[in-house]
Parts: structure tokens; C-alpha cells; sequence
């Protein structure tokens, strides 16, 4: 066991934690933000309306996110006029490739899972709220939305801990992120098992935290489903 | 048939098409179908084991489904890799043994049977647990041993409740196998990314191989539905 590597490498890893996490919030963002329009499109009765997000979620859940960020990041050099436009820095650069690959994929996952949810809202609960007098939108915003995000809850959590998982692919583009900082330690000091498991065990630490954060959040979406206490 | 691929595909991909990236599927479903009967035993075996009364059993058991879950499939690969040949050369050094090279195959399908053996058992365990508890108790009571009423009752009738969770894992798995990419295997992927590389054709080379994937993904669902009907016969639905 060489302890030591680790020791003086710790502000390496640091440096991978806080880029991990920094890449993780960030793609769950904007992944959410996306996934909301896409989710309510895809759970739509009419074909029209839902064909074309029905295929985004089928492509993105369909192939490894490997695949989905190396067309990104190696992909898009064979675009003469992407390389020629204002976006190219955005496609140089493998932090913001890794970023849109991420958000782009959660994003997929996080719609089918609100598509579920959405589709799951108890009938009489939308009837309910059109009696009152409610537009469509206002039913959606009141009634559809709030209780499809508690049914999506649970597996929302999922989702975040994938994400945390997938976002260690960012270290295969030489973004060092807690795998990249692995791959550095173990490349300078030949110590694969001490480099990969000390990545791990942070990886570890961050599952479980985002496990108890969620455990929280239930904890007070979920309240009326609470056992009382007698 | 070789030739009448090779004729046919010609013209395709700039002749890369065929055999070399199909080629590659050919080891990515190689890959991903040694890899289940791995993830498939020790899926089960990890289920008996956190099922057991055995507190010992129950322990190990819980400590490698956590684990594996845990932490995402690139690290465990690294470690499992790179770790697994250093680990067995010291062990084969103390034995007497000649240097030992695990290749790269074995290094993938062990790795991927591994993570997704705990998927596994968390689907086994949660579809032995769906068995109702009167038709085991029936079992015993007729006299069976333990291990009749799990193969003649048991086995059976939780197949049907561990469809959908296997399917889930057995497409997650098709997708992991990518992973091998990275360590050097010439999985379709990574060939994806030497052929689009040489021809100046990334994109057009690994979308291709999405597509690819989801070819197999489609293959997989219909056959996973089959299953699901034939297991279901005699179940009434509304």
C-alpha cells in the first residue's frame, strides 16, 4: 500500500471533487430545465406533438453515454461551417462538450420519468380542478405539475446518482475530474489500486450524501404520505 | 457469406462498415452476453445471500451490492483492471507462478459481470420476496427439502416478477460494455473512433454506432416482451 501517493495527491482530488460536483449541478440544471418542456410535450396524446421528443428520450436512453458525448467532443471537428462559427469554442473545449452530453442525457432520462408521472395523475384530480373553473394551464401548473414531481421524486433521486456515476466519463476527455485526478495519480505513481479506490470512496461519500439529501426532500414532499403518529 | 457481406457493404462507411465496425458489435454483444451469465450467478447467489439467515452471509452480500452501486462502473473497470492484474501476479509471484496476463477480454467481462451481478441481486431479491409466502410454506408442508421448494416453486414463480428489473439491467449492461473502449478494447466504439479519426468522419462513424446500439436495444425489448408474456401465462390482468 502506498499511502503516501495519496497523501501529497489529496489537493488533486480535491480539485477533481469540486470539478465533479461543479459538472454534476450544472448538467442536472440545465438538464431539468429541459426536461420539463420535453416531459410535458412527450406525455401529450397527439402525435404531432409528441413524435419528435418521444425520439430525443429513445436516442439518448438508447445508446451509452460514452457514444453520446464522444460525438459531441470528436464529433462536431467534422462540421466545416460549426468549425468557422462563434460556437466552435464551445465544441473545443471538453468541459463544455461533457457539460452539454450530460444535460442532453439526463435531460432524456428525467423527461421519460416525468412522462410517467404526468400520465400517472389520477383522473379525478385534473376533473376536479377544471370544475373549479381552472384554464388548462392553470390545472397544469396547480395540480398536474406539483403532484407529478412528487411521483417522480424517488426516481428522480435515481437519476441523480446515475448522473454523479456518468459524470466520471468527464475524466476519459482529460477534464480532471475526481476519475481524471485518479487516472494522473496513477499514471505518476503506478498505484492503480490506491489512485482508483481513493476516487471511488469519494464517489462513495458523494452517493450517500445525495442519498440523504433526497431521503429529506421525501421527507417533506411526502409528509401527507406519513404514517401519524398516534 | 464473408464475401457476400464484404460485396454487399463495399461501398459503405468507405468499406468500413463491414467487417470492421460490424466486427466490433460482434465483441460488444460477445462481450455483453458473457458478462450476464456472470452478473446472472452472482445476481443469484447475492440474492440467497442477502435473503439468508445467516448474518455473516447477509453482511458480505450487503456490503458488495452497496459498493458496487456506489461508485460508477469506469472506476470499478479501472480498478478491477488494472488492480486485478497486479493483485493476481503478486498472488502468482508468492505461488511460484510465471508472469500471468489477464487479457483485456476477460478483464471486461469479469468487470461488467461483476457490477451488474449486484444489479442483479437486488432484482432477484426483490422478486423472491414478491413470491407469495403461502405457496412456499405449501412446499415445505408437502415434505420438500429446501432446496426442491426453491427449484420446483421458488425459481418459477419469481421469473416473472424479476422480468422487468432483468430487462432494465440487461439494457443497462449492452450500454456499459462501451466502457471497454477505454481500456483498450476493440469493441465497436473504439474502432468507431480509429475509423472516424482516420477517415476525418467522427461524427458520421459514431452516430453510426448509435444507431447500432439501438438496434440492439430494439432486438432486446422485443425479445424481453416475449419472455415477459410466456412467464405471465396464467396471470388475469384488468
Amino acid at each position: 500500500m502506498d499511502i503516501e501517493a495519496i497523501v501529497t495527491n489529496l489537493p488533486l482530488y480535491f480539485e477533481g471533487l469540486v470539478t465533479t460536483v461543479q459538472l454534476v449541478i450544472l448538467s442536472l440544471a440545465l438538464g431539468l430545465v429541459l426536461a420539463v418542456p420535453v416531459g410535458l410535450l412527450a406525455s401529450s396524446r397527439s402525435l404531432a406533438v409528441n413524435f419528435l421528443p418521444k425520439v430525443y428520450i429513445y436516442f439518448f436512453r438508447g445508446t451509452p453515454l460514452i457514444v453520446q458525448m464522444y460525438i459531441i467532443y470528436f464529433g462536431a471537428g467534422q462540421f466545416e461551417p460549426l468549425r468557422e462559427s462563434l460556437f466552435w469554442p464551445i465544441f473545443k473545449e471538453a468541459y463544455s462538450c461533457a457539460l452539454i452530453a450530460f444535460a442532453l442525457n439526463t435531460a432524456a432520462y428525467t423527461s421519460e420519468i416525468l412522462r410517467g408521472a404526468i400520465i400517472a395523475t389520477p383522473f379525478g384530480e385534473i376533473e376536479a380542478a377544471r370544475a373549479s373553473g381552472m384554464s388548462k394551464w392553470l390545472v397544469m401548473r396547480r395540480v398536474v405539475l406539483p403532484s407529478s414531481f412528487r411521483r417522480a421524486l424517488p426516481a428522480y433521486a435515481n437519476e441523480v446518482i446515475f448522473m454523479l456515476h456518468g459524470s466520471a466519463l468527464a475524466g476519459v476527455i482529460t477534464i480532471i475530474d475526481l476519475f481524471g485526478a485518479a487516472r494522473i495519480v496513477n499514471s505518476r505513481h503506478f498505484v492503480p489500486f490506491e489512485s482508483f479506490i481513493t476516487a471511488g470512496v469519494f464517489y462513495l461519500i458523494l452517493t450517500f450524501a445525495i442519498i440523504w439529501v433526497f431521503k429529506r426532500v421525501e421527507f417533506r414532499w411526502h409528509a401527507h404520505l406519513r404514517q401519524r403518529s398516534s | 457469406m464473408h464475401e457476400f457481406l464484404t460485396d454487399l457493404l463495399s461501398g459503405v462507411l468507405g468499406g468500413y462498415l463491414y467487417p470492421f465496425i460490424l466486427e466490433g458489435m460482434l465483441l460488444t454483444i460477445q462481450l455483453a452476453v458473457f458478462s450476464l451469465f456472470i452478473a446472472l450467478a452472482l445476481g443469484l447467489l447475492g440474492a440467497t445471500a442477502k435473503l439468508s439467515s445467516n448474518r455473516i452471509a447477509r453482511l458480505v452480500a450487503g456490503t458488495y451490492t452497496t459498493l458496487i452501486r456506489g461508485v460508477p462502473d469506469i472506476v470499478l473497470m479501472f480498478i478491477i483492471f488494472f488492480g486485478g492484474q497486479l493483485l493476481v501476479n503478486v498472488i502468482g509471484d508468492k505461488l511460484g507462478l510465471d508472469y500471468i496476463e489477464i487479457s483485456e477480454f476477460t478483464a471486461g467481462v469479469t468487470t461488467i459481470g461483476f457490477i451488474f451481478g449486484a444489479y442483479m441481486a437486488e432484482t432477484f431479491r426483490g422478486a423472491i420476496l414478491a413470491v407469495p409466502r403461502g405457496e412456499i410454506e405449501a412446499g415445505y408442508a408437502y415434505g420438500m427439502t429446501s432446496f426442491q421448494v426453491f427449484r420446483r416453486i421458488t425459481f418459477p414463480a419469481c421469473v416473472r416478477h424479476a422480468i422487468p428489473g432483468f430487462g432494465n439491467n440487461w439494457l443497462v449492461l449492452a450500454k456499459t460494455t462501451a466502457l471497454v473502449s477505454v481500456i483498450g478494447l476493440e469493441d465497436m466504439v473504439f474502432r468507431a473512433t480509429q475509423a472516424g479519426g482516420s477517415l476525418r468522419q467522427p461524427f458520421t462513424f459514431l452516430f453510426v454506432v448509435a444507431i447500432l446500439y439501438l438496434v440492439i436495444t430494439a432486438v432486446s425489448d422485443g425479445g424481453l416482451r416475449w419472455m415477459e408474456k410466456r412467464y405471465s401465462a396464467g396471470v388475469r390482468r384488468a
